[in-house]
C-alpha cells in the first residue's frame, strides 16, 4: 500500500478522532491543514481500483478513482476546509470531530469501490451527522437528533437488505450502474433515496439541520444529500422513476419554504428543492443531464455552505435569532453576511455569472434537448420559484424587510473570511466555467452563455422577483410551522401508541376489577361458612352430635338391611 | 447602543429610494421584455420560442406557487409550539 493509496476519507476520520484531545492551537492547525492535505491525497487518485483488502471471501475496493469520484471528493474536501474556517469559534470541540469524521465518511462513500465499502462509510457518515445535530447542546437538538438517527438507521437497514440481496443475487459486490430489477436493486434505491431527502421521508432535513449549532448546519448542508446525490448517479443513471421524485422535491421544497419563517428551515427545504434538480438530471440519464447534476451537486455545496454560513453569521451575532419574524434590517449593520448572502442567494437562483447559472442549466438542456416538454415546463417554473424561495425571500427577511432595531456587527475574521471565500468561488465558478467542466464525468462542449440563455434567465427570474414584491402582503412570515410527513412519526404514531397503551391499560384495570370482584365473592362465602359465625365453624352441643351419630348409625343400619 | 430620538433612515430604506427603486426595476422589465423583439432562441419546443415567453411565465407561476402555498397552509398551517411538549 503506497501513501497515494491511504483512503484519504480516512485520513479526515482518524483527524477528527483526535481533534478533542488536542490543545486549541494545535486543533485550530489540524482543522486547516488537514482538508488540504487530503484534497492533494484526492488528486494523487488515478483511475481504476487503488486499494483491495480482503474481506469474508470478497476483495474490497477501498478506494477507487475516476472523475465523478474526484469532482465529489474534490468538492467535500473543501467544504471541509472552508467549514472548519468558520467554524474555528466554536466552543464544542466533539462538533468538528463528529464533523471531520462525517466528511472523512462522505469522501469515503465517494471513492469506494464495491457496495460494502459504501454501506460502511454510510453508516459512519449517519453517526457523524447525527453527532453534529447533538452537538449543539440544547433539549431540541437533542430530540431532533435522535429522529434524524432513526431514520437514518431505518434507511441503512433497508440499504444493507438491498446490498445482501444484491450480492445474493449477482455473486458481485462491485458499485456500479444498475437498474431497478429486483428485489436488491429496488431496496438499494430506497435506501440512497432516503437519505437524498425524497418523498416519503422528506423532513428529517428540514427537521434536524437547523437545530444544529451555527457552525453544524453548514456541514451538515454539503455531505448526506450529496453524497446521495452521488451514489445515484453512480448506480442508477437513467432511471425515470427519478424525474418524478425529483420534480416532487423541486416543488415541496419551495412550497414548503415559501410557508417557513425559521430562516435556516427556509435553507433546509431548499436543499431537498436542488437535491431534486439533481435527482431529476440522474432520471433523465443523457451525459448532459448526468453531467449538470454533478456539476449542480458541486455548485450547490458552496453556494448552500455560503447561504448557511450567512444565517449562521446572523445567529452567531445576534445570540440566536433565527425567525424572520425576529430578524430584518441587518444589512446596516452586518454588509459582508449580507452581500455574501445575497451572492449564495443569486448562485442558487441561478443568475448569469454565478455558479448555478453554469450548473443548473444543463439539466434544463437535457430535459429540452430530450423533448421532455412537461418536465422542462416544470424545471423552468422551479427555477423562478428558488429565485422566490430562497434567492429573495431568505435576504429579504433576514436583511432587509423591516427594521427589527438589531444591529449586530459582522462575525469575527474566520467566519468572514469563510464566507468571502466561498463567495469568490460562486462568482469565479459563474464566470469562468470551464475548470469546473473540465472535472465533470464527461467531456462537453456546452456553452452556457448565449445572448437567449442569458436575456431569458434574466426575464425568468427578474419577473418572479417582480411576483414576490407585488405579493409581498401574503408573504407575511407569521410564527407557524407547516406540517409535513413527520407528522406521522411525530404526531400520529405516539398518538397510536398512547390509544393502544390506554387500551390496554383499560382492559388491564377491567379484568382486575373483574378477578378481584369474582375472589371477593368467593372469599365471602368461605368466610360464611367458616368465619367466626359461619355454619361449619359454630360450636355444636353434645346432645345434637350425639343425635347426629345415632341417625348415621340408623340409616348404615337401614342401608344394611336394605 | 445610543440612538437618537429620531434615527436618520439609511438611504437605501428612505421612501423616495424605494420609489426610485421601484421606477428603474420597472424600467429594467420593460427593458427585458423588449429584448424579445431582438434575439432569437433556439426554441425546442415552440412555446419557449413566443414573444415574452419567460417573462409571463416567470410571474405566473410564481403567483401560482404562492397561491397554492397559501392552500396548502390552510391545512397544514401550525403554531411553532405545536411538537413542543
Amino acid at each position: 500500500m503506497t501513501i497515494n493509496a491511504f483512503p484519504p476519507g480516512l485520513i479526515l476520520i482518524l483527524g477528527g478522532l483526535v481533534l478533542p484531545f488536542v490543545s486549541a492551537r494545535v486543533r485550530a492547525g489540524i482543522i486547516l491543514v488537514l482538508p488540504l492535505i487530503v484534497l492533494w491525497g484526492i488528486w494523487q487518485i488515478s483511475d481504476g481500483v487503488q486499494l483491495e483488502l480482503p474481506f469474508l471471501e470478497y476483495k474490497l475496493a477501498v478506494v477507487k478513482g475516476d472523475a465523478l469520484s474526484r469532482l465529489f471528493a474534490t468538492v467535500f474536501a473543501i467544504m471541509a476546509f472552508a467549514g472548519g474556517l468558520f467554524a474555528l469559534n466554536q466552543k464544542q470541540p466533539i462538533e468538528l470531530a463528529s464533523a471531520f469524521v462525517y466528511a472523512g465518511s462522505a469522501i469515503g462513500v465517494v471513492l469506494a469501490g464495491d457496495l460494502i465499502t459504501v454501506f460502511i462509510f454510510w453508516e459512519l457518515m449517519a453517526l457523524g451527522s447525527t453527532m453534529v445535530v447533538w452537538a449543539a447542546k440544547t433539549p431540541e437538538s437533542y430530540k431532533a437528533s435522535m429522529r434524524y438517527l432513526m431514520i437514518h438507521l431505518l434507511g441503512g437497514v433497508i440499504l444493507m437488505i438491498g446490498v445482501v440481496a444484491h450480492i445474493s443475487d449477482t455473486g458481485s459486490i462491485a458499485f456500479q450502474a444498475m437498474t431497478p430489477n429486483s428485489f436488491g436493486t429496488w431496496m438499494i434505491l430506497a435506501g440512497f433515496l432516503i437519505n437524498a431527502g425524497a418523498p416519503p421521508l422528506t423532513a428529517w432535513l428540514p427537521d434536524a439541520y437547523p437545530e444544529a449549532s451555527f457552525s453544524g448546519a453548514v456541514f451538515l448542508s454539503a455531505f448526506t444529500t450529496k453524497t446521495a446525490v452521488y451514489v445515484l448517479l453512480r448506480g442508477f443513471p437513467g432511471v425515470e422513476i427519478l424525474i418524478y421524485f425529483g420534480v416532487y422535491m423541486i416543488f415541496y421544497g419551495i412550497i414548503y419554504a415559501l410557508l417557513e419563517n425559521d430562516m435556516r428551515r427556509i435553507l433546509s427545504y431548499s436543499i431537498i428543492n436542488q437535491v431534486g434538480f439533481m435527482v431529476t438530471g440522474i432520471g433523465i440519464g443523457t451525459e448532459m443531464a448526468l453531467n449538470g447534476a454533478a456539476a449542480h451537486a458541486f455548485t450547490h455545496i458552496i453556494y448552500k455552505a455560503l447561504l448557511l454560513m450567512s444565517a449562521g453569521s446572523v445567529l452567531y451575532m445576534t445570540g440566536g435569532k433565527r425567525k424572520c419574524t425576529d430578524l430584518g434590517g441587518l444589512f446596516q449593520s452586518m454588509p459582508i453576511t449580507c452581500i455574501c448572502g445575497i451572492i449564495g442567494a443569486l448562485a442558487i437562483s441561478s443568475f448569469p455569472l454565478t455558479s448555478g447559472f453554469v450548473s443548473k442549466s444543463m439539466i434544463a438542456q437535457a430535459a429540452s434537448d430530450q423533448h421532455l416538454f412537461f418536465i422542462w415546463m416544470c424545471l423552468a417554473a422551479a427555477s423562478a420559484g428558488v429565485f422566490l424561495h430562497a434567492g429573495i425571500k431568505f435576504p429579504w427577511f433576514v436583511f432587509f424587510q423591516k427594521d427589527s432595531g438589531l444591529r449586530p456587527k459582522d462575525p469575527p475574521w474566520n467566519m468572514t473570511a469563510a464566507m468571502i471565500l466561498f463567495a469568490v468561488l460562486c462568482i469565479a465558478i459563474g464566470v469562468l466555467p470551464g475548470p469546473l467542466y473540465s472535472l465533470l464525468p464527461f467531456s462537453t462542449s456546452y456553452v452556457p452563455y448565449t445572448v437567449p440563455h442569458v436575456v431569458n434567465q434574466l426575464q425568468l427570474l427578474l419577473f418572479a422577483g417582480l411576483s414576490f414584491f407585488l405579493a409581498l402582503p401574503l408573504m407575511k412570515r407569521t410564527l407557524t410551522i407547516s406540517l409535513d410527513w413527520d407528522w406521522f412519526y411525530r404526531k400520529a404514531l405516539p398518538a397510536i401508541g398512547n390509544w393502544a397503551l390506554s387500551i390496554c391499560v383499560l382492559c388491564r384495570t377491567g379484568l382486575l376489577d373483574r378477578a378481584g370482584r369474582w375472589l371477593g365473592r368467593v372469599m365471602r362465602q368461605i368466610y360464611r361458612a367458616h368465619g367466626p359465625t359461619g355454619v361449619l365453624a359454630r360450636t355444636w352441643p353434645t346432645g345434637s352430635m350425639a343425635f347426629w351419630a345415632t341417625a348415621l348409625l340408623g340409616a348404615y343400619m337401614l342401608a344394611y338391611y336394605l | 447602543m445610543a440612538r437618537k430620538k429620531t434615527p436618520e433612515l439609511h438611504w437605501l430604506v428612505r421612501p423616495e429610494t424605494i420609489k426610485m427603486l421601484w421606477l428603474y426595476g420597472s424600467g429594467i422589465l420593460v427593458l427585458l421584455v423588449l429584448a424579445d423583439f431582438f434575439i432569437h432562441p433556439h426554441a425546442a419546443f415552440g412555446i419557449d420560442g413566443s414573444f415574452g415567453f419567460y417573462s409571463w411565465y416567470g410571474l405566473i407561476t410564481c403567483f401560482a406557487m404562492i397561491l397554492f402555498s397559501k392552500f396548502l397552509a390552510f391545512f397544514l398551517k401550525r403554531k411553532d409550539t405545536y411538537y413542543d411538549d
